[in-house]
């Protein structure tokens, strides 16, 4: 039955976004109180600061069958903590490579640094990622079939 | 070899002798061929049993982690770079540790020898000469390159020779180059489709038993991922998405770590091919930061520091 909504014409990705604190949430909001438009593809999860990303997240979100992730970030140097982004760059470079490496495609997986000031950009953000993902089409190989009760 | 073994035993034992260490950490024969087990030795008498062959596999590094007193520890180019992770993780000082360095020419691999010795034989005895290793056993007596008989990870290993020691038994050997990510680069040339097909195929016949994990010098969590219940980042099933997750994160956690021992491929009683994921964090880790694991006491892990300036080309 999901499988046969996805697959049919109105499918919309389910893209999941984890938002810095300190940044990317507040950027978020600007858009918002500003009224821009963006796709409502993305849902929200709030985190205290992009070196607080785990990428396990990424990994039980895509097995859960989101087709898109996107983590963002305050820019380098912004970071409230100081250096979480820095480190957190580095940790990313590594797992976008390990798993693009195993076989999940190129433009599931996004990271982005969005300031509180950039609006803008981040509803720019959103619909390229949102574009890139329905270019994909629905997630498939790493779902699981059944989602366990927890 | 006997001659590398004798030196090791009068080493040992001097530095128990002298108390200037209390556990020498070695290996022994084993009670079957092939096979050379692990020995703590605490005595002058106990380090008279330490052994040394081609079959010395194990990495020790893995007796190390958190050891209190003082500790001699054989080693051999891998064992000296695990040793020295150990030594930036703070699992261990460097002042505690007295490294007999040995310098190795390649481990051998058992099940290679017992694809020479042919189905059915058993192998008996092993003996290595210069340059070549002769299988005995009933009705088999075959003698091959030694070479052809290495373990893959020392085939293309280019740290042969300790890279911290205090002392040196035998002779330094010749560094090798090679083709160290032949097999990751082919996996790199194919399509996102196929290389996860690629995948599933080589993870297919895990079983999870997890001997990769306790194999590794550097898995010491004391709580691993695969344990954790609350959150659960992987169910315990052999479903090929718990498979993928399971390898997925166990490499992941050797990003910037991984001293490429071969301990785990070793130890994973299916022979499935796990260095391939690790070979490649090693790659991608050396071309982004030139970083070489384990190579140097002065660096820092590099997941563990950054640069200001870091690429970020993937980062909208």
């Amino acid at each position: 039955m999901e499988q046969a909504m996805k697959q049919s014409e109105t499918w919309e990705p389910k893209i999941l976004a984890f938002l810095c604190n300190w940044c990317s949430y507040a950027g978020a909001d600007l858009a918002g109180v500003s009224r821009l438009q963006y796709p409502p593809n993305i849902r929200v999860i709030r985190i205290p600061c992009s070196g607080r990303m785990n990428p396990a997240f990424i990994v039980a979100a895509l097995r859960n069958g989101v087709d898109g992730v996107l983590v963002s970030g305050c820019h380098p140097g912004d970071c409230h903590y100081l250096s979480g982004n820095y480190f957190a760059r580095r940790k990313f470079t590594v797992f976008k490579s390990l798993l693009e490496y195993m076989g999940i495609e190129e433009g599931r997986v996004h990271f982005s640094w969005v300031s509180a000031a950039e609006g803008e950009k981040f509803s720019q953000v959103v619909s390229e990622v949102t574009e890139k993902v329905k270019a994909l089409g629905p997630a498939k190989n790493y779902v699981r079939e059944k989602i366990e009760v927890c | 070899m006997e001659k590398i073994a004798e030196q090791i035993r009068s080493e040992a034992s001097r530095l128990l002798e002298k108390g200037e260490v209390e556990l020498v950490v070695g290996f022994r024969k084993g009670s079957i061929p092939m096979v050379s087990r692990p020995w703590l030795a605490r005595t002058p008498q106990e380090a008279k049993e330490l052994h040394w062959d081609g079959f010395c596999n194990l990495n020790l590094a893995n007796y190390l982690t958190k050891r209190k007193g003082k500790v001699a520890v054989v080693a051999k180019g891998c064992d000296s770079r695990s040793l020295v992770l150990h030594i930036q993780e703070h699992q261990i000082s460097r002042e505690q540790v007295v490294v007999v360095g040995v310098p190795c020419n390649g481990m051998l691999d058992r099940r290679k020898l017992q694809q020479a010795a042919g189905r059915g034989k058993e192998i008996l005895e092993v003996e290595e000469t210069d340059g070549s290793v002769q299988l005995r056993g009933r009705d088999l007596q075959i003698s091959l390159p030694r070479e052809e008989a290495l373990q893959q990870c020392c085939s293309i290993c280019e740290h042969r020779n300790p890279v911290v020691k205090d002392l040196l038994v035998g002779q330094e050997v010749a560094e090798q180059k090679s083709e160290r990510f032949k097999e990751v680069l082919e996996i790199e040339a194919k399509k996102a489709q196929e290389r996860w097909e690629v995948f599933r195929q080589v993870l297919s016949t895990c079983i999870r038993c997890y001997a990769c994990r306790n194999a590794c010098p550097h898995c010491y969590c004391p709580e691993c991922f695969v344990d954790c219940s609350r959150p659960q980042w992987v169910g315990k099933s052999q479903d090929p998405e718990d498979v993928f997750t399971f390898h997925l994160f166990r490499a992941f956690h050797m990003a910037g770590r991984c001293t490429d021992c071969g301990s785990c491929e070793r130890a994973c009683p299916m022979g499935i091919p796990v260095r391939l994921l690790t070979r490649k964090l090693e790659k991608e880790i050396k071309e982004r930061w030139g970083y070489e694991v384990g190579t140097s006491l002065e660096g820092v892990p590099p997941l563990a520091t950054y640069q200001p300036d870091d690429p970020q080309d993937f980062i909208l």
